[in-house]
């Protein structure tokens, strides 16, 4: 009945998925683009800006792959810099000034690995956005679209809901390197995709995602219109919390598994 | 000496920590060859220098030994040692290297927890192990480390950090990707509750520990030549195509860059730390 985890992989980056600014485009209305991390750089890897949802304000930012080649390219097929983390990180704290929820998108195969990236501070980048998104006083739901590639994604994941489509893929590390360090051979990826239990039903299990959306209908109106559905009701919800900080604590705060010396699990 | 000592692998810096007295030098001692002035050194010599040698190169140290180097004689006391990895993906081969690695290493998991005094500073401690899976972050680790700063805020002490890792641990999959999250959460309530946070990244500190606790520190410290980067070196040649610098990722390079506070030699640490532990002591009853 389901797809194998490889299979999924594969999917989850198709270059013929709705990509970030697909999702913005169709769910909100009215969406102003703000560019740059007032830093050094405007990232296109991640866009952001502000919405209309349901005649109210919110922040959206996503991970932005692009579709034609040329816009791929210029994306740098979403794998961000610094700058687009820190970028985000800018509009989630002016979203907080506003009280306007922040929505995010995220689908990147991992944050970008280049020189010019570890010059800049890529892993203080993604821990920054880790460490203030924890805090952030407005509700934040985080949806994967296409792949979830490690702290790359999760940078725009500590929200106070994670939902993943269906062929969505969410790991710590892409299958082909986990295949070629531990076993050293890349072409062991697909055991490895199967190993690291990386899709929806996995992530579900294992506790680090709320919902999974249907991609039946990927791409058509309806499925725009449902996961706008879903946003607002959410946000409603999310909005009357007054602990929302502390449940953000304790969703993250009791994600793991551990053993007590000399027990087996 | 118990079985499980015979069965350890030997490993030649590690003994090190065993013996505090600096040793005499033999004829025909043992010599570790140093990858950075590539000469000889005999290992006593080493020891006893912490082992740095004299070119300064900074060789790699164990958990335990460090904990010596910087905690006051007999201040350390160890917490949540009985949490360790599980294996909750049924991941191949892990039970087994786990095991595998607990006896090599003697340790049950990547990182040390507890309470210590630095130079009469009362402090929490956290100090992870080369040796134990070159330091990576599961389920345990990130536990031990969310534990030890939720100890800190409720005791108002402020928290030392010894980083080492290759990253987050892939055997664990997603489980010690959301450790990022959760390690973060419990740095930002340390942090919000203005309590002070050292870290001191060590060689390596790489991946999801750069991405998270590593970095998050009020005070950064890192040990000469140590590698502090996000993505591996490998990675990045392949990604990009381009020759790396020499110095690249480099604790210097680093500082250059200003992501890095200062450069601490292991020489300087213990006095250092205790100076900073000082000028932030409130003098608060606790």
């Amino acid at each position: 009945m389901s797809m194998p985890p490889y299979e999924r992989v594969k999917l989850a980056s198709d270059s013929a998925r709705p990509t970030g600014l697909d999702y913005i485009r169709r769910i909100f209305k009215g969406f102003t683009e703000l560019h740059g991390d007032r830093r050094f750089a405007d990232d296109p890897a991640v866009v952001g800006g502000i919405a209309w949802l349901d005649e109210k304000p919110v922040t959206v930012i996503a991970i932005e792959k692009g579709h034609t080649a040329k816009d791929r390219a210029y994306r740098n097929f979403g794998a961000p810099h610094p700058e687009g983390y820190r970028k985000a990180l800018r509009l989630m704290k002016q979203a907080e000034k506003f009280g306007r929820p922040v929505i995010c998108f995220i689908d990147t195969s991992g944050a970008y690995c280049g020189i010019g990236a570890e010059e800049r501070g890529q892993g203080q980048a993604i821990a920054e956005n880790l460490v203030e998104m924890t805090t952030l006083c407005v509700p934040v739901i985080s949806v994967l679209i296409g792949e979830g590639g490690s702290g790359g994604a999760l940078a725009l994941a500590v929200a106070d809901r994670v939902w993943m489509l269906q062929n969505a893929v969410y790991s710590v590390i892409s299958p082909e390197g986990c295949a070629s360090i531990l076993w050293k051979d890349s072409s062991k990826a697909e055991s490895a995709a199967a190993s690291l239990k990386l899709t929806a039903e996995d992530a579900k299990s294992l506790g680090v995602v709320e919902k999974i959306l249907s991609e039946n209908d990927i791409g058509k109106k309806e499925f725009y219109d449902r996961i706008r559905a879903l946003l607002i009701g959410e946000l409603k919800e999310l909005s009357g919390d007054m602990d929302l900080i502390g449940k953000r604590y304790e969703r993250f705060r009791r994600i793991g598994v551990t053993a007590k010396v000399g027990e087996q699990v | 000496m118990a079985l499980i000592n015979f069965l350890k692998p030997r490993n030649q810096l590690e003994e090190g920590g065993r013996s505090s007295a600096p040793v005499q030098q033999d004829e025909g001692e043992p010599e570790k060859n140093c990858p950075n002035c590539h000469k000889d050194i005999p290992l006593s010599r080493l020891w006893a220098n912490n082992l740095v040698c004299s070119c300064g190169y900074h060789f790699r140290m164990k958990a335990r030994q460090r904990i010596k180097l910087v905690a006051d004689k007999g201040s350390f006391n160890e917490m949540f040692s009985d949490i360790v990895s599980g294996n909750p993906l049924d991941f191949p081969g892990y039970r087994d290297k786990l095991e595998t690695v607990q006896t090599a290493s003697g340790e049950d998991e990547a990182v040390i927890c507890g309470t210590a005094a630095v130079g009469g500073q009362s402090c929490c401690l956290f100090v992870m192990e080369s040796y134990f899976m070159m330091g990576s972050m599961g389920s345990a680790v990130g536990e031990k480390i969310a534990l030890l700063f939720e100890y800190a805020v409720e005791h108002r002490l402020p928290v030392i950090g010894f980083t080492v890792s290759g990253g987050a641990r892939m055997q664990e999959g997603l489980l010690s990707l959301m450790q990022m999250a959760k390690t973060s959460a419990a740095v930002k309530r340390h942090s919000d509750a203005g309590l002070l946070y050292i870290s001191v990244l060590t060689d390596p500190t790489t991946g999801g520990v750069t991405a998270s606790f590593a970095m998050e520190a009020d005070i950064i410290l890192a040990e000469p030549g140590a590698t502090v980067g996000f993505a591996g070196a490998r990675v990045i040649e392949q990604t990009t195509r381009k020759t790396l610098p020499k110095e690249f990722q480099k604790a210097e390079f680093v500082l250059k860059h200003g992501f890095i506070d200062a450069i601490a030699a292991r020489s300087e640490q213990k006095k250092l730390l205790t100076e900073l532990l000082k000028m932030h002591d409130r003098g608060e009853i606790v």
